[in-house]
């Protein structure tokens, strides 16, 4: 599947493509298919996006997985401050990006 | 230290305005990213993984405990309390907020600090011996010559837009800590019948193409090190290639024209600069000089140091070096705990170190290049109380220059060009080496991690380096050995194949094993490296 991602413009924070908004968590993301170029175009000038582009991503026991690890540490955060992960609680979050 | 002037307040109180300005519109939408992101770029303010990315310029790592608190309340106040001290003697915070931003840069503007030229095209901060000033080795303090070049390229209006960025170095003594000679341009102030002069190198650099820069002119009288700059910068600037991003640092210029016509060029410019009064006259020099006078040193001559606690010992014995006057010592303070994020330092951290500067070090601090701090003037008589303190924030680990006191770029965890994580594989190493207990045992041994070829974690100048590259989508770790950025520098060469994460902590193992077996009397692991070439390590490693 392709899922779009950017980062808000305000934060910087990481956000990803619901089908109608955009979240902080990458499980929110949906499949874009061909149309990653037009809803990055529109979102981008309605500024609510900065940067955004199209990955592949796969569909792992049900929760989207980004292809590559740069995605997934987006996704998470720094593999090496877990404590400011999205997921500070989990210690197998990291197992999922690694 | 230097103080800013009216028109240094000014520049960069305009500058903070403008940004206000320039963000303001971007969020009502006025201004693109594509014409925003040069105006934040030219503010340090990068997009990397997780946020945007400010990096704060720090000229020559000199600090003062005024500015280091300030580096502290910011990491508080606008990222999430901590900061990333690099191998630029600068320092970066991960989780800025465009919206804030503008406000972060009037706070640093309040202690005379900004984020110009830490990106872009131009000529970046100048970096110099984090010992200036107080190096028992060095000829003179190159920080004013380092502050008279940082006046001249701040925002030069010839050299805002360069073929690619542009850095400078300066040194004073034989002994480079500055890594001088892999830089665009290495000084190195010498003396030459009781006069003193600058020797030039021009043309080294990390990165993709790494080169030790060549010598181009052996000395320069000092009142004519602007113009001789400013001719170095004019024919690269003419000449550089604008082309190919790849081939656009002034190494590859000097290259491929060969040091000896690249130095010819320049003596041609230098010879039309030096009609057109390029040079400020030597009084501003002279008013620099002011600004980076001794400090009040009291006669320490008697000064011991009480070595009846071990830890304490060792750490004096590791982590002090050499000061230019007696009872005095230069004291570094190590941010590479076991295990630890090499560089980062909390605000507390900071606030700590900038008491410990205020109460024991005549109010200065310095960045390594090597992402530690130095307090540059402590008595001897004070070492005891400033190590406790130290011991107690977690920054008394006595590891200065052994294979625990790593060089990490940010790697994948942060940066967005990175192939790989870095910082992982430095606290792997360093558990590692504390477990078995072979630190000490092997000395000096410098050791630097990049996440990607460009080098910011100097890998190919580390005793041993790391290269992270991607091989498939998976992390690799490429390995080096025989690099040095000291007098002696020397450019590492990979091994062969790479390793996995957990096998480069084991290849690294192996390596400093193959040392210990090979060593002669005295001889460090480079110096092993150099006498017996690569193959006894290519044969532990794959044999
Ligand atoms: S070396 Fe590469 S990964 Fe490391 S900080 Fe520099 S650009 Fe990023």
């Amino acid at each position: 599947m392709k899922i779009l991602t950017g980062n808000d413009l305000k934060s910087g924070a990481v956000i990803w493509w619901t089908g109608h908004d955009w979240s902080l968590h990458v499980e929110d993301a949906v499949n874009v298919g061909e149309r990653a170029d037009e809803i990055a175009r529109r979102e981008e000038a309605a500024r609510r996006v900065n940067a955004p582009y199209a990955i592949d991503a796969e569909l792992r026991d049900g929760r989207v997985r980004p292809a590559h690890i740069k995605d997934r540490i987006r996704a998470l955060g720094p593999t090496v401050r877990p404590d400011l992960t999205l997921k500070p609680a989990d210690p197998e979050a990291r197992h999922w990006v690694i | 230290m230097y103080k800013y002037d009216q028109y240094d307040q000014q520049m960069v109180d305009t500058r903070v305005e403008e940004f206000r300005d320039q963000t303001a519109r971007r969020l009502a939408g006025k201004i693109s990213e594509d014409q925003f992101k040069p105006l934040r770029l030219t503010n340090g303010l990068y997009l990397q993984l997780h946020a945007y990315m400010l990096r704060v310029a720090i000229p020559y790592g000199t600090l003062d405990s005024r500015q280091m608190h300030a580096l502290a309340d910011i990491a508080d106040r606008y990222d999430r309390g901590y900061g990333h001290f690099t191998t630029r003697q600068n320092i970066q915070y991960n989780w800025i907020k465009l919206a804030e931003a503008p406000d972060l840069l009037a706070d640093l503007a309040k202690v005379e600090m900004h984020a110009i030229q830490t990106s872009g095209n131009c000529i970046r901060n100048i970096s110099s011996d984090h010992f200036a000033g107080a190096a028992a080795d060095e000829l003179v303090d190159p920080r004013p010559y380092a502050e008279l070049l940082r006046q001249w390229s701040s925002f030069h209006p010839e050299f805002s837009y360069l073929p690619r960025k542009f850095k400078i170095a300066v040194i004073a003594s034989d002994t480079d800590r500055a890594a001088m000679k892999l830089h665009d341009i290495g000084i190195q102030i010498v003396e030459r019948d009781d006069a003193l002069g600058a020797a030039f190198y021009v043309g080294g650099g990390m990165g993709r193409t790494p080169m030790v820069a060549p010598s181009i002119r052996d000395f320069v009288p000092l009142d004519q090190l602007v113009t001789y700059s400013e001719a170095c910068l004019r024919v690269y600037n003419r000449y550089g290639r604008r082309d190919n991003k790849y081939k656009a640092r002034i190494k590859i210029l000097v290259h491929e024209l060969g040091a000896e016509e690249y130095a010819r060029q320049v003596e041609e410019e230098f010879a039309h600069l030096l009609g057109q009064g390029v040079e400020p006259p030597l009084a501003e020099l002279e008013r620099i000089k002011t600004y980076f006078a001794d400090p009040a040193f009291q006669d320490a001559s008697n000064d011991t140091i009480d070595r009846s606690d071990p830890d304490f010992a060792l750490w004096v014995d590791r982590n002090t070096v050499p000061h230019k006057r007696e009872g005095y010592v230069s004291a570094v303070i190590s941010l590479k705990p076991v295990g630890g994020i090499p560089g980062d330092a909390t605000a507390r951290q900071m606030h700590v170190m900038a008491e410990l500067a205020k109460s024991y070090s005549f109010d200065e601090l310095r960045v390594m290049h090597t992402q530690n701090i130095v307090l540059p003037h402590v008595r001897k008589a004070q070492l005891y109380t400033l190590w406790q303190t130290l011991e107690a924030e977690g920054m008394g680990a006595p590891n200065l220059d052994t294979i625990e006191d790593i060089i990490a770029c940010p790697g994948l965890d942060y940066c967005s060009l990175a192939n790989a994580r870095s910082i992982p594989v430095a606290q792997k190493i360093s558990e590692r080496f504390a477990e078995t207990g072979k630190t000490a045992e092997l000395g000096e041994l410098k050791l630097k991690i990049s996440g990607c070829i460009n080098a910011c974690g100097h890998h190919h100048a580390g005793h041993i380096g790391i290269l992270g590259v991607d091989k498939k989508g998976t992390e690799n770790y490429q390995l080096l050995l025989g690099g040095s950025e000291a007098a002696d520098t020397s450019l590492g060469k990979i091994t062969g194949p790479g390793f996995s994460e957990d096998g480069i902590v084991d290849a690294v193992e192996k390596a400093t094993d193959v040392y210990l077996r090979e060593r002669s009397d005295g001889e460090r692991f480079l110096d092993t490296y150099r006498r017996i070439g690569m193959e006894p390590f290519k044969e532990a490693l794959y044999g």
